[in-house]
């Protein structure tokens, strides 16, 4: 029986932005208000309200109950807002959306927890948010603090808790009460790993016993293991919506296209320091060829960054990803050996010296996120990409396309004698 | 992937059974629709049940005292005002022991000037729920002041108590001491919601707070009886609605004088549209609160 769990109609989402809207003091807003009324009595600036900026436009979709959705999307392009709609925390400005059961969800934003009290009294609370009885959350109690890997903090008051230990409870909380639509935003990276793929698997289990599940990620890999349905969203409008595999793909194409513009010009980016510094090119040099963005396998090659103003305590992490979207390794440059250099004379730039590359033959992306004082400051993904050739991993012939993996270990064999 | 599990069969026979989910209809709302809408409000009753539980056990965590300090505070204060201010007073007591009179004041005013306070505090306090999941937001303002009444009926027993102990028997009038409390609470929902919602807006309000209920304080006969004011001042100072709470408060507890109808009714009536104007403004702004919290 397929019914309807969430359709959504036309949403459109504006939020005000700038000085005589929320967050100011009410000071600005007097001063503000006179100045325009000043301005009005005088005839100038008519009566010109605040910058809106429209962060959803006409999002229209239709999901089935039991469905599994990925949200895709750049940075800024809507995915969080249009969870937050869903989860009835914001209000559309246009357009409608109708929900059908009962909603758990994991956003970006808060954790729906109060930071005085303990793990244990907020599970109940968040029950009772979610309309649950005691006794049924009672039930479910014991699941989600093993699920959370609590132990001795569940009397603890959440402000003690690290960010992790945050983002487990709370998606234990909101994939245990037996959700009928689950929404879980990108939080989950904050995690270790091994929660990561607990909560995934979990997520499935929540979604093969029937529930809807809507999933926000920029990993493409869990995207395309755990949905069967991707929607892509671009500057706050569906521009992609079917089977995973094609709203990924085209999710790779408009990335692939993004890539060559100018990094500088680019809005979908991480990190709070752009007005500071950021990204403007980046870029992978075959080390013998001298050549950007071309590379023979096998061959030493190093990943230039460059960027527009030079912070104290500057550090980059590389992802390099295969042309499917999924991650093949993470280059952290605060994961520091002996051997790494801090160098004056690099001025607004940093070099990741790669030995030889082990990739086989194909088409490759860099994403980059540029930290100083252990802040994000800028972050692009598809900030480059680049092309391996055919070559020779420590003089031994690389598999060609089509072989299981795209790594290729340096190794050596021992065989009988022939 | 790892291999998905199936779930058990008393589980899935349990959603069977349950009813067929609610759908809710999410489009921009215009005018009253939230705080005013009983259905809702209903709707959410285990909530609210449990936000007052929470802000309970919260104040009695957080404060070394606990629950001393309910009776530690208008004790404190009464001392300190007979010792201060009963000279100032004179006779307009109406012939009550200083003491009494001042805790017959003390006792409402405190707690109505810390649920107001707290109120004012509470969106932004609560800005990891309030982000995060969906709920009238009035709950939070309603949460601190119906857990302040805990407070407030601690207050209530040592007045009754010491008024016993000087040998006064309330009279009848004591019948209307819960229709005053009730005044009291609603009247620190309103103005209290007014402020919290204010206060997600305009982060520099919360200064403004402390100083506006300490000038509400001088202005209200707590230190003083209304008769230092003479007619028709005295009755035109019932536009502050704690005038009325304060002088029914004595006249239900102390059997002092009557006052007149027209303090009563204008107290009232000022108390009655802070209450709707609060709730109203609250309500016009709250679907906005995520957007700028
Ligand atoms: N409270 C707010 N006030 C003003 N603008 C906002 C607010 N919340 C989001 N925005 C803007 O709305 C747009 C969409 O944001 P949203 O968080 O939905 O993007 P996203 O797709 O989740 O991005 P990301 O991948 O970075 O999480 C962005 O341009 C963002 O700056
Ligand atoms: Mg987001």
């Amino acid at each position: 029986m397929p019914n309807v769990a969430i359709e959504t109609h036309e949403i459109s989402k504006s939020y005000k932005l700038g000085l005589a809207y929320g967050y100011g003091t009410l000071r600005d807003s007097l001063v503000g208000g006179l100045k325009r009324t000043g301005k009005r009595m005088v005839g100038r600036g008519g009566r010109k309200q605040h910058d809106s900026l429209w962060a959803l436009r006409g999002v229209t979709f239709e999901i089935e109950s039991g469905e599994t959705v990925g949200l895709i999307g750049h940075n800024g392009a809507g995915k969080s807002t249009i969870l937050k709609v869903l989860s009835r925390i914001i209000e559309p400005t246009e357009g409608w959306a109708e929900v059908t059961g009962r909603v758990g969800s994991l956003l970006e934003v808060g954790t729906g927890f109060h930071p005085e009290l303990t793990g244990r009294e907020n599970i109940f609370l968040n029950g009772a948010i979610l309309g649950m009885r005691r006794a049924e959350i009672r039930a479910r109690f014991d699941e989600i603090v093993e699920f959370a890997d609590m132990g001795r903090f569940l009397d603890t008051p959440v402000k003690r808790y690290s960010s992790g230990m945050s983002v487990r409870l709370a998606f234990a909380v909101a994939a245990h009460l037996e959700p009928e639509i689950l929404l879980v935003d990108e939080v989950l990276a904050v995690g270790d790993a091994a929660f990561q793929r607990k909560s995934l698997a979990k997520m499935s289990e929540v979604a093969s016993a029937g529930s809807t599940v809507i999933f926000v990620s920029h990993n493409l890999a869990t995207i395309q293991a755990l949905c069967q349905r991707g929607i892509m969203l671009e500057r706050g409008q569906v521009v992609a919506d079917g089977p995973v595999g094609e709203s990924v793909n085209h999710y790779l194409r408009v990335l692939e296209r993004s890539a060559s513009d100018d990094l500088l010009e680019r809005i979908d980016r991480d990190g709070r320091g752009q007005e500071v510094t950021r990204i403007s090119r980046v870029a992978l040099y075959d080390d013998e060829s001298g050549l950007a963005d071309v590379v023979v396998g096998g061959r030493p090659a190093r990943i230039v960054v460059e960027f527009t103003e030079q912070l104290p305590m500057m550090e980059c992490e590389l992802t390099i990803l295969n042309s499917l979207g999924h991650p093949i390794t993470t280059l952290d440059s605060s994961l520091s050996s002996p051997a790494d250099r801090r160098q004056p004379e690099l001025s607004n730039q940093i070099e990741c010296m790669l030995g030889g590359l082990p990739l086989v033959p194909g088409r490759y992306r860099i994403d980059v996120v540029l930290r100083a004082r252990q802040e994000v400051q800028d972050g692009l993904q598809a900030a480059a990409y680049f092309d391996v050739e055919p070559g020779l991993v420590d003089g031994r012939p690389m598999p060609e396309t089509g072989g299981d993996g795209d790594v290729v270990l340096p190794h050596l064999w021992r065989l009988p004698p022939f | 992937m790892p291999p998905t599990e199936t779930i058990p069969p008393d589980q899935a026979a349990e959603r069977a059974l349950a009813p067929p989910p609610r759908t809710i209809r999410l489009e921009p709302t215009h005018g009253f629709s939230r705080v005013l809408s009983p259905s809702e409000l209903w709707r959410y009753r285990d909530l609210a049940l449990q936000l007052v539980v929470r802000d309970i056990t919260l104040r009695y965590r957080q404060t070394a005292l606990g629950a001393a300090w309910a009776i530690l505070q208008p004790v404190a204060f009464m001392a300190i005002f007979s010792i201060f201010f009963a000279r100032i007073a004179g006779d307009s007591t109406e012939g009550v022991p200083y003491a009494l009179f001042a805790l017959a004041g003390i006792v409402p005013w405190i707690y109505f000037s810390n649920a107001l306070l707290q109120a004012a505090e509470s969106l932004v306090i609560n800005t990891q729920l309030v982000a995060k999941i969906y709920f009238p937001r009035i709950f939070m303002p309603l949460g601190v002041v119906g857990a302040g009444g805990i407070d407030f009926l601690v207050g209530l027993v040592i007045l009754l108590a010491i008024v016993l102990i000087y040998g006064i028997v309330p009279s009848a009038a004591i019948l209307i001491l819960p229709v005053v409390i009730l005044v009291t609470m609603m009247l620190a929902l309103g103005a209290g919601a007014a402020l919290a919602a204010i206060n997600v807006r305009y982060r520099d309000v919360r200064y403004a707070v402390p100083f506006t209920i300490q000038a509400w304080f001088f202005i209200t006969p707590i230190v003083y009886g209304s008769s230092v004011l003479s007619e028709p001042w005295r009755t035109i100072a019932a536009i502050n609605p704690m005038v009325g709470v304060v002088e029914a408060f004595r006249w239900a507890v102390l059997d002092t004088p009557h006052p007149s109808w027209a303090i009563l009714g204008i107290s009232f009536g000022s108390a009655m549209v802070i209450v709707f104007a609060g709730l109203a403004y609250f309500d016009r702004v709250e679907r906005s609160f995520a957007d700028v919290i």
